[in-house]
């Protein structure tokens, strides 16, 4: 097999493998979203809307030390 | 001792809104100058024969291209983390007394270094390698205030009561290391003085010169790689960090995709350092490389657009807003202008597109709408929004706003429409040929043809300036407008008429 084949071919292994890395990621944000132990991935926008800095945190960093 | 109630401090965010502002206008006067040197070639002159050398194009232009990028954007990017890295991590800076200070000393080292900078490029000292244009001492310099800009965001993030990083801080963290990695590499040198040459000479040259320790194509490869990624990592990551904080801030809507936005930012990361390659299509470098960079430039397409889209529906059911509030306005334009250099970079990144493109004054219209429209609007609609909340008063006229944001439009259209122009002319008259071969235009011929593009291009580029002296104005009286009650500033900033 000459040096362009075997790049033919890693080329095509690489593209099938970026293309599974991408929808594995859909894949993991769609059913991590609002599970159990999860994230809700939503709700992270009130990080933005609500941050005075009196406004309760969204994920508090105190509530982790309290677990 | 007293006890008042924690607030958010803003007094690093404000000095780097200074810079934004003062650099901002020296960048832009120096590149409408410029404009109207080529096409008033006697411009180069303007300050009489005596001080040539200090007016002519080739002196100015890497100051125009370096007081935008690391004057004028850079100070944008510091003031905005300074103000959004505390608000979403709901720290303050006023609890760190080491975060206070490493804050001030970034802003007063930044500013050594600018006025190094300016000195340096106006007396013609350069390493001659486009956007890393400073020797080797002001490097050095300007590691330890990247280094600092580090500290500040990792100092924050380590003491922050909001666990999850919003995306903007992703955004930040991105920037940062992006710059730092390219910066680093490009800017590899050997001070002359340490070298010896062929004949045995050492201690060659002033001290402050070097040498780029790469030689040739490698030089180029490295150059462009570092060229593009600044566009990457100065000018996109940055900017979409602040409109992902302010869009939704200032219309009251939360983000229309938060994970879109997780998926963009990958996507981004992943897909952008590799487009590099399209700056030398044609050009020495191997053919793999130059490929690689026009696929990789057409992918760009989803991760940009991925954000850009997730920002217009952001105000889906509430575009009345962009109607009424002209610093929505501001952004959705903005918004729009990254939609639409983000599919203009890659048409020109295609390999027949860039045989007409390359070289020629469209490459120079793309990076304008981008800069202009995109980075420009958006880094004014932040401080447009900021004004405000530092100052605790109202942004003091809000019909000035919307008579800058018409202006400016103007001139971002004149200015792109004029380089497509220009460029696609210069293109095919360059490669015009007659039955046997030979060339039918020279080059003086596409000068003359050009001219009056470079007059509306001038002309596109007062109007931008004109409009951002009127921001300068604006934000200027802001400091001492109708102070305002914290219940107006939630969303919409409070305006005058």
């Amino acid at each position: 097999m000459s040096i362009a084949e075997y790049q033919a071919y890693g080329y095509f292994a690489l593209t099938v493998f970026l293309v599974i890395v991408l929808y594995s990621y859909i894949y993991h944000l769609y059913s991590t979203d609002k599970k159990e132990g999860g994230h809700d991935y939503e709700s992270y926008s009130n990080i933005a809307l609500k941050d005075d800095i009196d406004d309760t945190p969204v994920t508090s960093m105190s509530d982790d030390k309290e677990k | 001792m007293e006890n008042r109630p924690l607030e958010y401090d803003y007094t690093v965010a404000k000095m780097f809104m200074f810079t934004t502002i003062v650099l901002g206008i020296v960048g832009m006067l120096v590149g409408v100058i410029l404009a109207f040197q080529l096409a008033y070639p006697g411009m180069n002159l303007f300050l009489g024969e005596g001080l040539a050398e200090y007016t002519n194009f080739s002196r100015l232009r890497p100051l125009h291209t370096d007081a935008v990028v690391f004057g004028f954007t850079l100070s944008g990017i510091f003031a905005t983390w300074y103000y959004v890295g505390q608000r979403v991590l709901k720290v303050s800076m006023a609890e760190s007394g080491f975060l206070m200070f490493i804050g001030k000393l970034h802003f007063w080292l930044y500013l050594v270094g600018v006025a190094a900078v300016v000195v340096s490029l106006l007396m013609g000292i350069t390493t001659s390698k486009e956007y890393a244009e400073f020797e080797w001492p002001i490097d050095i310099a300007i590691v330890i205030v990247w280094v600092l800009f580090g500290m500040s965001i990792f100092g924050l993030i380590g003491i922050r009561r909001e666990k999850s990083l919003y995306i903007s801080v992703w955004y930040y963290i991105a920037c940062f290391l992006g710059i730092a990695m390219l910066y680093l590499f490009n800017n590899m040198a050997i001070p002359t003085m340490l070298g010896t040459a062929a004949d045995g000479a050492s201690g060659i040259g002033a001290w402050y010169h070097s040498v780029s320790m790469y030689a040739g194509t490698n030089d180029a490869l490295v150059q462009w790689w570092y060229g593009h990624n600044a566009v990457a990592f100065g000018f996109t990551v940055p900017i979409v960090a602040m409109i992902y904080y302010f869009l939704p801030k200032e219309s009251g809507q939360a983000i229309y995709s938060y994970k879109l936005s997780l998926l963009s930012f990958w996507g981004l990361m992943f897909v952008y350092l590799w487009a590099g390659g399209h700056h030398l299509l044609f050009s020495t470098v191997p053919d793999w490389v130059q490929t690689m960079g026009s696929v990789f430039s057409v992918i760009l397409i989803l991760p940009s657009w991925g954000s850009a889209i997730n920002m217009l529906l952001t105000m889906k059911g509430e575009w009345q807003q962009v109607a009424s509030s002209p610093l929505i306005k501001f952004m959705v334009l903005g918004s729009t202008f990254y939609m639409f250099s983000t599919l203009e970079g890659p048409i020109q990144a295609i390999k027949s597109v860039n045989a007409i493109a390359h070289f020629t004054d469209w490459i120079v219209g793309h990076v304008h709408d981008g800069t202009l429209g995109w980075v420009g609007f958006m880094i004014m609609a932040a401080l447009f929004h900021m004004a405000p909340r530092v100052f605790k008063r109202e942004i003091y006229s809000k019909s000035l706003m919307v008579t800058q944001f018409w202006i400016q439009t103007l001139g971002v259209v004149l200015y792109f429409t004029s380089m497509w122009i220009a460029g696609i002319t210069q293109g095919m008259m360059w490669r015009a040929h007659d039955e046997f071969g030979n060339l039918a235009y020279s080059f003086i011929d596409t000068v003359t043809v050009l001219h009056p593009y470079y007059t509306i291009r001038g002309i596109g580029g007062l109007l931008y300036f004109v409009g951002f002296l009127m921001f300068a104005y604006n934000i200027y009286k802001t400091m001492s407008a109708r102070p305002v009650e914290e219940s107006e500033l939630q969303n919409a900033s409070p305006m005058g008429a």
